[in-house]
């Protein structure tokens, strides 16, 4: 993975001390809150419910295992001993103190880690996909590149104060693991009829208030130009990006005012002047870059270890977690390891200090020392060899990262919601374990296969509702937390916005609400067709009806206690939900 | 007091903005030093431009290409930042210097505040008119908060990759 050399370490230094010396001026009260919030946001920083959040960068997702300990370091000494890794591929700890900050950033600092532009209204950290190096459908390795564009996005002096933020996705696979489709802009490694590299450049697409899908903007940009394009990409949104309506700043407003094809008329103009200027990448850079992530040294492995079969075969458990959480790997006898953060009972994408430490050990001892976060939040080693599967999932299972539902209904993308954030509507966590406990069967889970259930707290949809297979989405009315579900999108290549199936449904209701749309999928698929492909095929009215043919009883009870005292407006300290407290 | 090519330094320049009631043709242009609005240039050329000295502000939402054929007459151009939050003034500094090729004096007015001062003097402003109820010379601080930087800018135009030999993968 790359490596800072004395210029990285030197910029991140440096904005250590700014930081450091801008909540200085904060605490005596020089600056005001309305003058340090925008600076702590471009520092990951968030005033939540309860406490500061600090939201710290998984560039593109990779992780050394180094890096993981020191995450659990901050969470013992400086938080209450776990973190939550996010949709972004990022982490965050939830009750830090805001004179900490500054101790916390030097302590990442020293293992090559920062906080830099993970909110605010400027260009957030690069998502990638969680196999790059490692996917069998993959044509070039994306992450150069995002390390690339990582470096020219910190700290651009000309768009740190965008309209809104701004988030890209890249991918180098044909299959888009990335979600690449619904981000500010999009990129996808391809390869001309030449073999030439570039990039298919999506612009304007997002989600929250008003989703949209991407749309192409340039069908190949040679590599070498990818800066000098998404430079002029960003300088006119951010000449023109709308600035008068918070929820109508996104790029993809002012790709749509436009009309694609006189947005694209405005950044080529744009580009004209710059193409094949200083920001054009050089071999010599892209060589440098590249180097660091060079495939580890694989061992000649046969393609099947029989091991792992015979294990297979005898234990169903086993059987069960391969099929579930281990991935092909493009170097026979390897295999992709999905650590599932989804326990029944445990907070979607949350991990202990201890796991932390203990994924640390499982790095070194079966990757090559790397682990990899992924935008579904769960934690990957990369490169395991096959005939390991077997001591790996032992030892996972001892943590509670062998749960074999990846990519199954209780696999759910989940962000903090009202427990913990300020701007949700409703609880998130609280139900998503309503909804685990309800389906925690693993025959059950196994048998509807396949399906992304997506709950997001309020509209600004952290946790990607609108293109779950089922989304979930708190909306508040009368000061009531009340859900709304939606069916039908999806992320990848055929990506799809869902459909809001009708009026919205109390906590309790929705378990049951779910039964329902999972009873009219198991009646009307055929032989092994998705979720997915069910409702495209057949259409959403079945699901709808059958959800409102009859009243949804409330369980009351599902709701829970805190719910009740959160309504009478009794402060409470501690999140309802997580098994920490 | 402006910080002006990295120290705080008098100035004698003023902005002139227009009230409700004025109007860019009939608003009088003090003697002197004045920093007039782009509609006012616009309105007044004729006999603006055969003052010794003049300036010209943008607001964040004009065309800077407007100055185009004017560039020579200007002693100082101004950009307006109406909150600090507000990133236009970048792109049109990146616009002022680059595409029209202006050597001049360019100022950031307005929230001008310590924090930004960095990024301004990166796009090509050269004098901060640094907000009254701030200590200029504290602000004056922000302009050297890092020593080095990735991208190509307008005070370096040549990114990091170009300019240094990086570190590579140790053997």
């Amino acid at each position: 993975m790359y490596r800072y050399d004395q210029y990285d370490h030197r910029i991140v230094e440096e904005r250590v001390a700014q930081f450091r010396d801008q909540v200085s001026r904060r605490l005596s009260g020089e600056l005001t809150e309305d003058e340090f919030r925008i600076l702590r946001l471009q520092n990951g920083l968030y005033m939540q419910i309860h406490a500061y959040m600090l939201r710290i960068a998984v560039p593109y997702g990779l992780l050394s295992s180094t890096q993981v300990r020191m995450f659990a370091h901050i969470a013992r000494k400086y938080d209450r001993e776990y973190g939550h890794f996010s949709t972004r591929q990022n982490i965050q700890f939830n009750w830090v103190k805001l004179p900490d900050v500054p101790d916390i950033l030097d302590e990442l600092a020293s293992v090559e880690m920062h906080a830099n532009q993970t909110s605010g209204n400027c260009i957030r950290n690069i998502t990638c996909d969680e196999y790059a190096g490692v996917a069998q459908d993959e044509l070039v390795d994306p992450r150069p590149y995002a390390e690339i564009l990582r470096q020219w996005s910190t700290f651009h002096p000309e768009f740190a104060f965008l309209p809104r933020k701004f988030k890209f996705a890249i991918t180098g696979a044909t299959q888009d693991r990335a979600a690449i489709e619904v981000h500010d802009i999009g990129l996808a490694v391809v390869k001309n009829q030449l073999g030439e590299v570039g990039f298919r450049v999506l612009v304007g697409g997002g989600l929250g208030r008003t989703p949209v899908i991407g749309t192409e903007i340039s069908a190949f940009v040679p590599w070498q130009d990818v800066i000098s394009y998404v430079e002029s990409i960003v300088r006119v949104y951010n000449q023109y990006g709308r600035r008068d309506n918070l929820y109508k700043a996104r790029i993809k407003i002012l790709v749509k005012a436009l009309g694609i094809e006189e947005f694209r008329r405005q950044v080529e103009a744009e580009w004209e002047f710059t193409r094949g200027g200083p920001c054009t990448i050089t071999v010599e850079e892209l060589n440098r870059v590249a180097a660091f992530f060079e495939a580890p040294a694989y061992e000649v492995l046969p393609e099947i270890d029989a091991g792992v079969v015979a294990l297979q075969s005898d234990n169903k458990g086993f059987a069960n977690w391969m099929q579930r959480n281990v991935k092909p790997h493009k170097v026979p006898g390897y295999a992709s390891v999905v650590l599932s953060l989804k326990k029944t009972g445990v907070a979607p994408g949350d991990a202990t200090a201890e796991q932390m430490d203990a994924v640390a050990i499982l790095a070194d001892r079966f990757s090559f020392g790397e682990v990899r976060i992924t935008h579904m939040q769960n934690i990957v080693l990369a490169d395991v060899r096959q005939s390991d599967l077997a001591a790996l999932w032992q030892a996972a299972k001892q943590l509670g990262l062998a749960t074999p539902n990846i990519g199954l209904l209780t696999d759910i993308i989940c962000c903090p919601g009202g427990d913990f954030c300020a701007l949700a509507n409703a609880r998130s966590i609280p139900l998503a374990r309503a909804i685990a406990e309800c389906f925690e069967d693993i025959d059950f889970l196994h048998d509807i296969g396949e399906i992304d259930l997506n709950i997001s707290g309020c509209v600004n949809a952290c946790a990607h509702h609108h293109i779950g297979h089922i989304g979930i989405l708190g909306v508040d009315k009368d000061g009531e937390e009340w859900y709304q579900v939606s069916i039908g999108g999806a992320q990848g290549n055929n990506s799809s916005i869902g459909k809001v199936i009708g009026r919205s449904f109390s906590f309790g209701q929705v378990p049951e609400v779910l039964a329902r749309l999972l009873q009219v999928y198991v009646e009307a698929r055929f032989d092994d067709e998705r979720f997915i492909d069910t409702v495209r095929r057949i259409g959403y009215e079945p699901f709808k009806d059958y959800v409102y043919a009859s009243p949804v009883e409330d369980d009351k009870e599902l709701a829970g206690v805190d719910y009740e005292l959160l309504k009478a407006g009794v402060p409470y300290d501690m999140p309802y939900y997580s098994p920490r407290f | 007091m402006i910080i002006k090519n990295i120290t705080v330094v008098e100035d004698d320049w003023s902005v002139l903005r227009l009230t409700e009631n004025d109007s860019p043709q009939t608003v009088e242009v003090a003697t002197g030093r004045v920093i007039v609005p782009l509609s006012v240039w616009l309105a007044q050329r004729d006999s603006l431009k055969n003052r010794a000295e003049i300036g010209v502000w943008l607001h964040s939402c004009e065309d800077p290409e407007a100055l185009r054929e004017d560039l020579a007459c200007f002693a100082v151009i101004g950009v307006a930042f109406p909150k600090f939050a507000d990133g236009r003034g970048y792109s049109i500094a990146h616009y002022v210097r680059e595409r029209l090729g202006y050597k001049g004096e360019l100022r950031a007015i307005g929230d001008v505040l310590r924090d930004q001062l960095f990024y301004m003097q990166r796009m090509g402003f050269d004098a901060f008119a640094v907000r009254a109820d701030k200590d200029i010379h504290d602000a004056l601080k922000g302009l050297s908060d890092f020593s080095e930087v990735y991208q190509a800018s307008i005070d370096q135009p040549l990114p990091l990759f170009r300019r240094v030999q990086r570190g590579g993968v140790s053997k």
